[in-house]
């Protein structure tokens, strides 16, 4: 699904990710840990082809490399950022956006645009799923959401879009613990052979919800240990210091 | 690659000719020219006694020249004063007998009039140049009492509500402009609802400028008596050229008692190339009059188009209780120079007005916001509310908020506020991350910018100028 060799970031002469190595296979589900600044939102940001980064190493999806290839043309092959902080977009009714996205995407794939009323049908489901107030979906964009509901709102689109490969940027930060345990509802309903997932998250609290196949600690920009799902544990024991 | 592909889907889509012979008057201004126009127009004396003495008071006035966006100097005398279709020299009975060629241009404009009749219930009164070409509904409304028609008809037709409202809102002393149309305008609309009467229909008019230097001067005159509620909606879009041509239209609204008129505009005239050569000059002279008490008057406008664009749709708010409301989105891009708002003059008690502003500014654009509010001393209790947001995409551009207040009694309050924000790029980002493309995602964030005043077009118009937001701003960013 996803594989990282030697992958080097830099933003503004500033040195972010310092040879990063991973490899996803399909139906996997990797988290990844670290301490602030350690490069995770970098990683996540890289991985969605954001502007602005000088890149060096590989990386491949599905076995092609994502070298000069767009952001929206990496949303539309199926990787999808859940973002540490969502955006607002005031002006654009949520539903109207969850429905040009999904009929971007489609239209990509050579597949029909949903119209309307098969859309909202399909959002209402995937709300009631999460246990999502359909409410918020009538109103702007994340204006005005709380930050549950901002992430809520993430994982809804992901479930709507239904990526390969879906990126977490630190989505539990912040969360109740019902919040915690919608997103990793979604999570855990959207897992099967075949998609893939990536979860950056700072503790341990959202991987007793979501069970990791391996866990990566990073630091300073480079994978530094890699363990299955005790490593979590052990990390909320001891802290990021002892590994260092 | 991906840059060149932009630049030719900016191509003005609607850049082309018909090739129809055309009957022009002799280039120039002047008596005689004048005379030609009311005589093809087998015009009554009156009418080109008033054409006169507005070309007289022309002779002594100048050219306005206090507006942001400057032009070169204006030939008047290399101009065409008056231009029509050949065919329409026979006029056509129904739409079978308009000249193919015209229902061609119509069809590539998006605009199948034998459709429009069955399809979107609209009654078109289709201007193809200077001279009215079809006129579709005309039973249903007359049924009512309505009088929808091009005005040089109603000149012939209807003298006494010609006489007694033309040039009552907008005088033919006002300025430069309006004063150049009353002598040699050439057609337009004209509408008049009866007492009590809800226009069942929205009336719609296409504009479109197709001879070459034929400066296009329309007039339009709405009536809505005592009671009566009308929703007017104008578009246009010109073909591509390469001199600039100017269009100076007068729109005069008249509302009597308890009357309401809704007037919508969406504008695309040729803007011009990338490089500023050509596009039209917009200089338009729009003005309401709430002459009845509990009268409304509702300006909409979507100005997309034009190389300078320089109105300001008024209400003078003579009634008491009445309202008047500006709504307006501007978008200039490349070279493209905006100068438009609203005056709004609070005569009448308990008035009550409101502006919504949108300016969006791209590539080398200039986008400037100018208003009036004027509350006099006897309208007491009047209101005011002002919101003017600027909306700037890359740092070549400029938007500027021009602002005048006057609030001459106690009473009264006024409200304005105003923002400027540039286009975010995270925003951007995060709707490339969900599979927008640069121009999807432009035209998402600016039409939620823009839908305070997107709401208020009516449901026909909204979805073409939600699509035209959205091209007019095309390869912008990024």
């Amino acid at each position: 699904m996803l594989e990282i060799k030697n992958l080097q970031a830099s933003i503004n002469n500033k040195t972010i990710l310092k040879g990063l190595n991973l490899t996803i296979k399909p139906g996997e589900l990797h988290a990844i840990m670290g301490p602030n600044g350690s490069g995770k939102s970098t990683l996540a940001n890289v991985l969605s082809g954001k502007s602005g980064y000088e890149i060096s190493g590989d990386v491949n999806y599905e076995g092609k490399s994502l070298k000069k290839v767009s952001v929206e043309e990496r949303a539309q092959r199926g990787i999808f950022l859940a973002f540490q902080y969502p955006l607002e977009i005031p002006g654009v009714n949520t539903n109207n956006f969850l429905k040009t996205s999904l009929n971007s995407i489609r239209k990509s794939k050579g597949k029909k645009e949903l119209d309307t009323l098969t859309f909202l049908k399909l959002v209402k489901e995937k709300a009631s799923e999460l246990g999502i107030n359909e409410k918020i979906l009538s109103r702007q964009l994340n204006v005005g959401f709380s930050g549950g509901e901002k992430k809520k709102n993430e994982i809804l689109q992901m479930k709507i879009l239904d990526p390969n490969l879906s990126i977490l940027d630190e989505t539990d930060s912040g969360l109740d613990i019902d919040a915690l345990k919608t997103i990793a509802s979604g999570v855990n309903s959207s897992r099967d052979s075949k998609k893939s997932f990536l979860v950056i998250t700072h503790y341990q609290r959202l991987l007793e919800y979501i069970k990791p196949d391996f866990v990566h600690v990073l630091s300073n920009g480079k994978i530094i240990k890699t363990g299955c799902g005790e490593l979590a544990e052990e990390l909320e024991k001891t802290g990021y210091q002892k590994l260092n | 690659m991906k840059y060149q592909e932009l630049e030719k889907s900016k191509e003005y889509k609607y850049g082309f000719v018909t090739d129809i012979e055309s009957i022009k008057a002799p280039k120039g201004l002047n008596e005689n020219v004048i005379k030609f126009i009311s005589k093809i127009k087998k015009e009554p004396k009156w009418m080109l006694d008033w054409r006169l003495k507005a070309f007289n008071r022309l002779k002594n006035v100048k050219e306005p020249n206090w507006q942001k966006p400057k032009y070169p100097k204006i030939n008047y005398q290399d101009l065409y004063y008056y231009s029509a279709p050949k065919s329409a020299q026979d006029k056509p009975k129904s739409l079978d007998e308009v000249d193919p060629k015209l229902i061609e241009t119509y069809k590539k404009l998006g605009i199948p009039l034998n459709e429009q009749e069955k399809l979107a219930g609209v009654a078109v009164d289709a201007v193809f140049d200077s001279v009215s070409v079809a006129t579709t509904f005309k039973d249903k409304l007359t049924e009512k009492g309505i009088i929808f028609c091009p005005i040089s008809e109603a000149i012939q037709k209807h003298p006494d509500l010609v006489k007694k409202y033309l040039g009552s809102v907008i005088p033919i002393t006002d300025h430069y402009f309006a004063t150049l149309n009353s002598a040699v305008f050439t057609d337009g609309s004209f509408v008049y609802i009866p007492e009590g009467v809800r226009c069942p229909m929205e009336l719609s008019t296409y504009f479109r400028i197709n001879s070459s230097e034929t400066g296009q001067f329309e007039r339009t005159l709405i009536i809505a008596d005592k009671g009566s509620y009308v929703s007017y909606l104008e578009g246009c879009t010109a073909p591509m050229r390469d001199e600039n041509q100017l269009h100076a239209a007068n729109v005069e609204l008249i509302a009597l008692d308890d009357a309401e008129i809704k007037y919508s505009t969406v504008q695309n005239w040729y803007p011009g190339d990338e490089e500023g050569k050509g596009g039209i000059y917009n200089f338009v002279t729009k003005r309401g009059a709430c002459r009845g008490k509990n009268s409304k008057i509702s300006w909409t406008q979507v100005e997309t188009g034009s190389a300078i664009t320089w109105k300001y749709p008024s209400c003078i708010l003579q009634g008491d209780n009445s309202v008047g409301e500006f709504y307006s989105i501007a978008i200039t891009n490349n070279h493209q120079k905006a100068d438009t708002g609203t005056k709004m003059i609070h005569l009448g008690k308990n008035t009550k007005s409101k502006i919504i502003s949108k300016g969006i500014s791209a590539g080398n654009a200039d986008n400037t916001y100018r208003g009036l509010v004027d509350i006099s001393k006897r309208a007491l209790n009047s209101r005011n509310f002002t919101q003017c947001d600027s909306l700037l995409m890359g740092n070549k551009c400029g938007a500027h908020t021009v602002p005048y207040i006057k609030n001459k009694n106690a009473s009264s309050i006024v409200e304005h506020e105003a923002t400027t924000s540039k286009i975010n790029e995270d925003q951007l980002y995060y709707c490339n991350q969900r599979g927008l493309n640069q121009e999807e995602a432009v035209g998402l964030i600016v039409n939620g910018f823009c839908k305070e005043v997107l709401q208020q077009l009516p449901m026909e118009f909204a979805v073409e100028a939600q699509k035209l937001v959205g091209i007019s701003l095309e390869g912008s960013v990024g």
